[in-house]
Protein backbone atom coordinates (compact mmCIF):
# COMPACT_ATOMS: atom_id res chain seq x y z
CA UNK A 1 0.00 0.00 0.00
CA UNK A 2 2.88 2.38 0.73
CA UNK A 3 3.92 1.99 -2.91
CA UNK A 4 0.57 3.37 -4.03
CA UNK A 5 0.73 6.34 -1.66
CA UNK A 6 4.34 7.03 -2.61
CA UNK A 7 3.21 7.23 -6.23
CA UNK A 8 0.22 9.48 -5.51
CA UNK A 9 1.88 11.87 -3.04
CA UNK A 10 5.08 12.15 -5.09
CA UNK A 11 3.00 12.76 -8.20
CA UNK A 12 0.94 15.45 -6.49
CA UNK A 13 4.04 17.34 -5.32
CA UNK A 14 5.29 17.28 -8.92
CA UNK A 15 1.90 18.62 -10.06
CA UNK A 16 2.31 21.56 -7.65
CA UNK A 17 5.69 22.22 -9.28
CA UNK A 18 4.17 21.96 -12.75
CA UNK A 19 1.42 24.45 -11.82
CA UNK A 20 4.09 26.89 -10.64
CA UNK A 21 5.83 26.43 -14.03
CA UNK A 22 2.76 26.85 -16.20
CA UNK A 23 0.26 29.00 -14.32
CA UNK A 24 2.57 31.34 -12.40
CA UNK A 25 5.29 31.19 -15.12
CA UNK A 26 8.15 30.74 -12.65
CA UNK A 27 11.56 29.48 -13.72
CA UNK A 28 12.65 26.02 -12.50
CA UNK A 29 15.14 27.69 -10.15
CA UNK A 30 12.42 29.75 -8.47
CA UNK A 31 10.05 26.78 -8.28
CA UNK A 32 12.60 24.49 -6.65
CA UNK A 33 13.68 27.21 -4.21
CA UNK A 34 10.07 27.80 -3.15
CA UNK A 35 9.51 24.06 -2.71
CA UNK A 36 12.63 23.68 -0.56
CA UNK A 37 11.62 26.63 1.63
CA UNK A 38 8.10 25.26 2.03
CA UNK A 39 9.56 21.85 2.98
CA UNK A 40 11.61 23.54 5.70
CA UNK A 41 8.60 25.46 7.00
CA UNK A 42 6.37 22.36 6.93
CA UNK A 43 8.90 20.52 9.06
CA UNK A 44 9.14 23.51 11.37
CA UNK A 45 5.44 23.27 12.16
CA UNK A 46 5.69 19.48 12.39
CA UNK A 47 3.67 18.45 9.35
CA UNK A 48 6.34 16.84 7.19
CA UNK A 49 7.19 13.92 9.46
CA UNK A 50 3.63 12.50 9.39
CA UNK A 51 3.68 12.82 5.59
CA UNK A 52 6.86 10.70 5.43
CA UNK A 53 5.26 8.08 7.68
CA UNK A 54 2.25 8.07 5.40
CA UNK A 55 3.85 8.18 1.93
CA UNK A 56 7.44 6.95 2.42
CA UNK A 57 9.51 7.78 -0.65
CA UNK A 58 6.64 9.87 -2.00
CA UNK A 59 7.65 12.44 0.59
CA UNK A 60 11.42 11.81 0.82
CA UNK A 61 12.24 11.80 -2.91
CA UNK A 62 10.84 15.24 -3.92
CA UNK A 63 13.11 18.21 -3.25
CA UNK A 64 10.86 19.40 -0.41
CA UNK A 65 12.44 16.72 1.77
CA UNK A 66 15.77 18.51 1.37
CA UNK A 67 14.44 21.46 3.37
CA UNK A 68 12.83 19.04 5.80
CA UNK A 69 16.02 17.12 6.54
CA UNK A 70 18.06 20.33 6.88
CA UNK A 71 15.73 21.47 9.65
CA UNK A 72 15.83 17.98 11.13
CA UNK A 73 19.62 17.89 11.35
CA UNK A 74 19.70 21.39 12.84
CA UNK A 75 17.07 20.51 15.45
CA UNK A 76 18.83 17.28 16.44
CA UNK A 77 22.05 19.12 17.23
CA UNK A 78 20.18 22.03 18.79
CA UNK A 79 18.68 19.67 21.34
CA UNK A 80 22.18 18.60 22.40
CA UNK A 81 24.18 21.81 22.16
CA UNK A 82 21.67 24.63 22.15
CA UNK A 83 21.67 27.52 19.67
CA UNK A 84 25.12 26.75 18.25
CA UNK A 85 23.86 23.31 17.21
CA UNK A 86 21.60 24.96 14.63
CA UNK A 87 24.68 25.76 12.57
CA UNK A 88 26.83 22.73 13.32
CA UNK A 89 24.06 20.21 12.70
CA UNK A 90 22.60 21.70 9.54
CA UNK A 91 23.93 19.10 7.09
CA UNK A 92 23.91 16.16 9.49
CA UNK A 93 20.93 14.34 7.97
CA UNK A 94 21.01 15.59 4.40
CA UNK A 95 24.71 15.08 3.73
CA UNK A 96 24.12 12.15 1.36
CA UNK A 97 22.18 14.16 -1.22
CA UNK A 98 24.83 16.83 -1.59
CA UNK A 99 27.84 14.56 -1.32
CA UNK A 100 26.30 12.12 -3.81
CA UNK A 101 25.60 14.98 -6.22
CA UNK A 102 29.19 16.23 -5.95
CA UNK A 103 30.81 12.79 -6.19
CA UNK A 104 28.69 11.52 -9.06
CA UNK A 105 28.93 14.90 -10.78
CA UNK A 106 32.70 14.60 -10.76
CA UNK A 107 32.63 10.98 -11.92
CA UNK A 108 30.15 11.93 -14.65
CA UNK A 109 32.41 14.75 -15.81
CA UNK A 110 35.33 12.28 -15.95
CA UNK A 111 33.47 9.58 -17.89
CA UNK A 112 31.02 11.34 -20.19
CA UNK A 113 31.63 13.82 -22.97
CA UNK A 114 29.30 16.80 -23.44
CA UNK A 115 26.77 16.35 -26.22
CA UNK A 116 25.51 18.78 -28.83
CA UNK B 1 5.48 44.88 -12.72
CA UNK B 2 4.27 44.30 -16.27
CA UNK B 3 2.55 47.69 -16.36
CA UNK B 4 5.66 49.49 -15.19
CA UNK B 5 7.63 47.87 -17.97
CA UNK B 6 5.01 48.83 -20.54
CA UNK B 7 5.05 52.54 -19.65
CA UNK B 8 8.67 52.94 -20.56
CA UNK B 9 8.27 51.43 -24.02
CA UNK B 10 7.46 53.32 -27.21
CA UNK B 11 3.85 52.98 -28.51
CA UNK B 12 4.78 50.59 -31.28
CA UNK B 13 6.38 48.24 -28.79
CA UNK B 14 3.28 48.42 -26.59
CA UNK B 15 1.11 47.50 -29.54
CA UNK B 16 3.41 44.64 -30.35
CA UNK B 17 3.28 43.36 -26.79
CA UNK B 18 -0.51 43.29 -26.63
CA UNK B 19 -0.57 41.67 -30.08
CA UNK B 20 1.97 39.10 -28.98
CA UNK B 21 0.19 38.26 -25.74
CA UNK B 22 -3.03 37.66 -27.70
CA UNK B 23 -1.34 35.32 -30.16
CA UNK B 24 0.71 33.49 -27.54
CA UNK B 25 0.10 29.76 -27.59
CA UNK B 26 -1.73 28.73 -24.41
CA UNK B 27 0.20 26.15 -22.44
CA UNK B 28 -1.68 22.86 -22.09
CA UNK B 29 -1.69 23.08 -18.29
CA UNK B 30 -3.87 20.07 -17.57
CA UNK B 31 -1.98 17.77 -19.92
CA UNK B 32 1.36 18.91 -18.49
CA UNK B 33 0.12 18.31 -14.95
CA UNK B 34 -1.00 14.82 -15.89
CA UNK B 35 2.42 14.04 -17.39
CA UNK B 36 4.18 15.51 -14.34
CA UNK B 37 1.96 13.47 -12.04
CA UNK B 38 2.70 10.13 -13.70
CA UNK B 39 6.42 10.63 -14.27
CA UNK B 40 6.99 12.17 -10.83
CA UNK B 41 4.89 9.49 -9.20
CA UNK B 42 6.84 6.83 -11.06
CA UNK B 43 10.17 8.25 -9.83
CA UNK B 44 8.88 8.21 -6.24
CA UNK B 45 7.64 4.66 -6.81
CA UNK B 46 11.16 3.62 -7.84
CA UNK B 47 12.46 5.45 -4.77
CA UNK B 48 10.09 3.40 -2.62
CA UNK B 49 11.34 0.19 -4.27
CA UNK B 50 14.94 1.16 -3.47
CA UNK B 51 13.98 2.08 0.11
CA UNK B 52 12.27 -1.27 0.62
CA UNK B 53 15.35 -3.02 -0.77
CA UNK B 54 17.62 -1.19 1.69
CA UNK B 55 15.31 -1.84 4.64
CA UNK B 56 15.21 -5.58 3.99
CA UNK B 57 18.80 -6.27 2.97
CA UNK B 58 20.94 -3.63 4.72
CA UNK B 59 19.13 -3.13 8.05
CA UNK B 60 18.19 0.49 7.56
CA UNK B 61 15.16 1.79 9.40
CA UNK B 62 12.25 3.79 8.00
CA UNK B 63 13.84 6.98 9.32
CA UNK B 64 17.38 6.49 8.01
CA UNK B 65 16.55 4.95 4.65
CA UNK B 66 16.10 8.35 2.97
CA UNK B 67 19.86 8.88 2.70
CA UNK B 68 20.92 5.77 0.74
CA UNK B 69 17.82 6.09 -1.43
CA UNK B 70 18.76 9.64 -2.38
CA UNK B 71 22.32 8.60 -3.17
CA UNK B 72 21.15 5.68 -5.32
CA UNK B 73 18.69 7.85 -7.23
CA UNK B 74 21.40 10.42 -7.92
CA UNK B 75 23.69 7.63 -9.15
CA UNK B 76 20.98 6.48 -11.57
CA UNK B 77 20.53 10.12 -12.63
CA UNK B 78 24.23 10.31 -13.45
CA UNK B 79 23.90 7.37 -15.86
CA UNK B 80 20.73 8.75 -17.46
CA UNK B 81 22.19 12.25 -17.76
CA UNK B 82 25.46 10.99 -19.18
CA UNK B 83 23.73 9.02 -21.92
CA UNK B 84 21.44 11.96 -22.70
CA UNK B 85 18.24 10.16 -21.73
CA UNK B 86 17.30 12.42 -18.81
CA UNK B 87 16.91 15.50 -21.01
CA UNK B 88 14.47 13.69 -23.24
CA UNK B 89 12.36 12.52 -20.29
CA UNK B 90 12.58 16.04 -18.87
CA UNK B 91 11.19 17.61 -22.05
CA UNK B 92 8.25 15.26 -21.85
CA UNK B 93 7.56 15.47 -18.12
CA UNK B 94 8.46 19.04 -17.10
CA UNK B 95 8.22 19.31 -13.32
CA UNK B 96 7.80 15.53 -13.04
CA UNK B 97 11.56 15.15 -13.42
CA UNK B 98 12.61 18.51 -11.94
CA UNK B 99 10.92 18.29 -8.53
CA UNK B 100 12.21 14.88 -7.33
CA UNK B 101 15.77 14.80 -6.02
CA UNK B 102 16.83 13.38 -9.40
CA UNK B 103 16.21 16.86 -10.84
CA UNK B 104 18.64 18.31 -8.31
CA UNK B 105 21.17 15.63 -9.28
CA UNK B 106 20.61 16.29 -12.96
CA UNK B 107 21.18 20.03 -12.51
CA UNK B 108 24.54 19.39 -10.80
CA UNK B 109 25.72 16.57 -13.06
CA UNK B 110 24.71 18.11 -16.39
CA UNK B 111 26.46 21.36 -15.42
CA UNK B 112 29.57 19.36 -14.49
CA UNK B 113 29.60 17.44 -17.77
CA UNK B 114 28.80 20.48 -19.88
CA UNK B 115 31.61 22.64 -18.53
CA UNK B 116 34.42 20.09 -18.52
CA UNK B 117 35.73 21.56 -21.77
CA UNK B 118 36.69 24.66 -19.78
CA UNK B 119 38.94 22.57 -17.54
CA UNK B 120 38.34 20.80 -14.29
CA UNK B 121 39.09 23.59 -11.84
CA UNK B 122 37.43 26.59 -13.45
CA UNK B 123 34.92 24.68 -15.59
CA UNK B 124 33.63 21.76 -13.57
CA UNK B 125 34.46 23.14 -10.14
CA UNK B 126 33.19 26.62 -10.81
CA UNK B 127 29.97 25.73 -12.61
CA UNK B 128 28.83 22.58 -10.83
CA UNK B 129 26.39 24.40 -8.55
CA UNK B 130 25.40 27.08 -11.02
CA UNK B 131 21.80 25.86 -11.22
CA UNK B 132 21.50 23.90 -7.99
CA UNK B 133 23.14 26.59 -5.87
CA UNK B 134 19.90 28.48 -5.34
CA UNK B 135 18.25 25.34 -3.94
CA UNK B 136 21.07 24.87 -1.44
CA UNK B 137 21.19 28.56 -0.51
CA UNK B 138 17.49 28.98 0.16
CA UNK B 139 17.18 25.53 1.69
CA UNK B 140 19.97 26.16 4.16
CA UNK B 141 18.96 29.72 4.96
CA UNK B 142 15.27 28.94 5.50
CA UNK B 143 16.17 25.85 7.53
CA UNK B 144 18.44 28.04 9.65
CA UNK B 145 15.64 30.53 10.33
CA UNK B 146 13.08 27.81 11.08
CA UNK B 147 15.41 25.86 13.36
CA UNK B 148 16.50 29.05 15.12
CA UNK B 149 12.92 30.10 15.87
CA UNK B 150 12.03 26.61 17.01
CA UNK B 151 15.07 26.33 19.27
CA UNK B 152 14.37 29.70 20.87
CA UNK B 153 10.78 28.66 21.50
CA UNK B 154 11.82 25.35 23.07
CA UNK B 155 14.62 26.78 25.20
CA UNK B 156 13.03 29.96 26.50
CA UNK B 157 9.38 29.32 25.88
CA UNK B 158 9.31 26.04 27.75
CA UNK B 159 7.33 24.32 25.05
Amino acid sequence: MIFFWAFVVGGLICVIGQIMFDVFKLSPGHTLSILVVSGAILDGVGLYEPLIDFAGAGATVPITSFGNSLVHGAMQEAEKHGIIGVITGMFEVTSSGISAAIIFGMIGALIFKPKG
Amino acid sequence: MADKKKKNLPPSAQQYQSFQSKREVKRPVFKNCLKAFFVGGFICFIGQLISTFYIYFFNFTEQTVGNPTTATLIFLTMLLTGFGIYDRIGQFAGAGTAVPVTGFGNAVISAAIEHRTEGFVLGVGGNMFKLAGSVILFGVFSAFIVALIKTIFIQWGGM
